[in-house]
């Protein structure tokens, strides 16, 4: 398998098992998950319903920790940390997108990118700017105000997709961020994340059901019944695929 | 509506440092809580109704407790002396007996002692004029002393005092006395008496009026003997040492007690306050205010931490320590407490000025505005205790399963 020039393995798990609950109820979720994420590249994650993606999603944020395996994440061994430091890892280190875009509500676009901002010490005109960038990137420019019920599920996602942004992450996460979107918004989306992952210093790694979305991805790795099933490059990258008009 | 994704999304350009806004901005974590407390508007209305009634009540309760510590108080206060020579077991300062009459020249001879004047209480018979009785007390001091009683004179003079079978009353007191204008005569213990003067805001803390006259007439009227009185107000030279002095004065006057005049204040107080139960009853009263507040604080504190609860499940995924949660919850409780405290405090204020001339002494003092503050922000943060349990629990990972 080869990756673009210059790309370098941004998150890497080894072995990961991952069980839940307690015996003799415990079900083993992740059966040994073997992972690299590569900068400059955006892979897709798919696979059925209760075949781990989520649950691998999770500990790849540094928000589940594996029962047994080893992550790293941007060069930082994550065995042993506390929940703190966990935290400050995806903190410093990963950026999320949410299927639900879990925006705060009472809060409008500039001031959820913000919020992300003021999470990584970043505060004041600084973070304000740098927001108004990110919403500017993601094409919200003009919405930088707008708060959250006023705005289409799309442009929630971008707003997402900027407060993911704006950190500099070297790892975005996106769980199913087209499946709240209609066909349109969906594949824009996709677009946006793919280009997110043209940056050279970032790896971006969607789960995703939607098998529209292919066309952006560089590689993609089917997961079924805690087990990597195929990790495949499609021979069409979906930069050359047509984005469907707005 | 144009997605921008023709150009890479990279950092510099998403992050570029070019001023744009250059003005001041709220921290996120101040904007985030004032904006979760004004979101559900009926939710912050019933937490500042509980604050607010919890400050008031406790205010008018702190402020009773004040008023009765200060009317308990007040005639004493208003006589000021270094000791006081009080018979022995005196309780407070209206439960009166007569000392034995020799105790001002043995307080004279001690050295150290520069005065010591006659100060009569007694309980007495007031008749109204148009008939009826009421029990008074009566307070006689020596009219040529720069401490005579009473103060607060707002019509006749205490020089009046001075001729024979005048009294000064309060103004409060003239429909329990049946008199109201001086020159008028009503009768005390079976003697007449003439009203010589008049003061505003002498209230007892128990329902007996004070009537005030002077040293020879209070002996006269409540049947004490020439040198007798029920009190001797101390006053000791400038450099005199206070404990020789004190122990010199218990040696020469084994039947009486000798006590400063903070410790005659907290005994009296001590007495009315605590050993009949009135002041248990609004310290209970102020209490049960903060327990009031606390409850309808938590309740509502915490009712809008489940509301919000994914978005701080997001924040947490996202990277927030607990400390910062922990921080909108606290700030989410201050700013509750702090608007809460505003509002009370005005009304307290304007029920304490609405009682200034009835029969109910409210005070406020900075102090207790101060300490009310206090322990107003203290309670909406212990409070938050059960919110913020809640939200230190929330594991980051529910965000993936919505």
């Amino acid at each position: 398998m080869t990756h673009p020039a210059n790309s370098k393995v941004i998150v890497e798990a080894e072995g990961i098992v991952k069980v839940l609950g307690t015996a003799p109820n415990e079900v083993k979720v992740l059966k040994g998950i073997d992972l690299q994420l590569h900068t400059g590249e955006l892979t897709l994650l798919m696979g059925p319903s209760g075949s781990g993606k989520t649950t691998l999603l999770s500990i790849l944020g540094c928000i589940l920790s594996p029962t047994q395996g080893k992550l790293t994440i941007s060069g930082f061994y994550t065995q042993n940390m506390s929940k703190e430091q966990l935290a400050n890892l995806r903190r410093k280190h990963v950026g999320f997108v949410f299927q639900s875009y879990n925006l705060v509500p009472t809060l409008s676009a500039v001031e959820n990118v913000m919020l992300a901002l003021d999470l990584r010490d970043l505060s004041g005109p600084d973070a304000y700017d740098n927001a108004v960038d990110a919403l500017e990137a993601v094409g919200l420019g003009h919405r930088i105000k707008a708060m959250p019920s006023k705005m289409s599920g799309g442009e929630k996602q971008r707003v997402s997709i900027a407060r993911a942004l704006a950190g500099s992450p070297s790892v975005i996460l996106a769980d199913e961020p087209t499946a709240a979107l209609d066909a349109k918004n969906g594949m824009a989306v996709m677009e946006l994340l793919a280009n997110v992952a043209k940056d050279t210093r970032r790896a971006v790694l969607a789960v995703t059901h939607d098998h529209r979305t292919l066309q952006f991805a560089d590689r993609i790795i089917t997961i079924d019944d805690g087990r990597i099933a195929a990790s495949e490059r499609p021979k069409i990258s979906g930069r050359a695929v047509e984005v469907p008009a707005h | 509506m144009e997605l921008a994704v023709n150009a890479p999304v990279g950092v510099k350009s998403a992050l570029s440092k070019r001023a744009r806004s250059g003005k001041r901005t709220m921290p996120m974590v101040v904007k985030l809580a004032y904006r979760n407390l004004f979101h559900d508007r009926l939710s912050f209305f019933v937490t500042v109704v509980g604050i607010v009634f919890s400050v008031v009540l406790v205010a008018v309760q702190s402020g009773i407790y004040l008023g009765s510590e200060k009317k308990i108080a007040a005639i004493i206060d208003a006589a000021p002396a270094d000791f006081w020579i009080v018979p022995l077991g005196t309780k407070s300062y209206d439960d009166p007996s007569f000392l034995s009459g020799r105790e001002r020249h043995m307080a004279l001879s001690t050295p150290g002692v520069e005065n010591s004047e006659d100060m009569v209480v007694s309980f007495a018979r007031w008749r109204k004029p148009e008939g009826g009785t009421n029990t008074v007390l009566l307070i006689g001091t020596a009219g040529d002393s720069p401490k005579a009683l009473p103060w607060n004179i707002i019509e006749g003079s205490r020089k009046a005092l001075e001729a024979p079978a005048t009294v000064a009353i309060d103004q409060s007191y003239f429909p329990d006395l049946g008199v109201n204008k001086l020159g008028q005569h009503a009768e005390l213990n079976g003697a007449s008496v003439e009203l010589a003067a008049i003061t505003k805001r002498i209230r007892s803390f128990t329902t007996l009026p004070f009537v005030f006259t002077s040293i020879e007439e209070a002996r006269r009227l409540s049947g004490a003997e020439q040198n007798q009185a029920t009190y001797q107000r101390v006053t000791l030279l400038p450099n005199a040492d206070i404990e020789s002095v004190r122990a010199e004065l218990e040696r020469r006057l084994p039947d009486t007690e000798v006590l400063t005049q903070d410790e005659f204040r907290k005994r009296s107080q001590g007495y009315w306050l605590f050993q009949t139960g009135a002041g248990a009853a609004l310290i209970a009263g102020a209490l049960l205010g903060l327990i009031v507040g606390i409850v309808i604080v938590a309740q509502t504190l915490y009712s809008s931490t489940k509301d919000h609860i994914n978005e701080f499940a997001t924040l947490r995924a996202l990277g927030a320590g607990a400390g910062y949660i922990v921080k909108v919850i606290l700030l989410q409780a201050v700013l509750s407490g702090f608007i809460g405290y505003v509002l009370g405090m005005a009304l307290a204020l304007l029920a304490i000025q609405a009682a200034q001339d009835t029969k109910l002494t409210v005070i406020m003092t900075p102090q207790l505005a101060g300490s009310l503050f206090a322990v107003t922000i203290g309670m909406c943060i212990f409070a938050a205790i059960s919110a913020i349990i809640k939200v230190v629990r929330i594991d980051p990972a529910v965000v993936f399963s919505r």
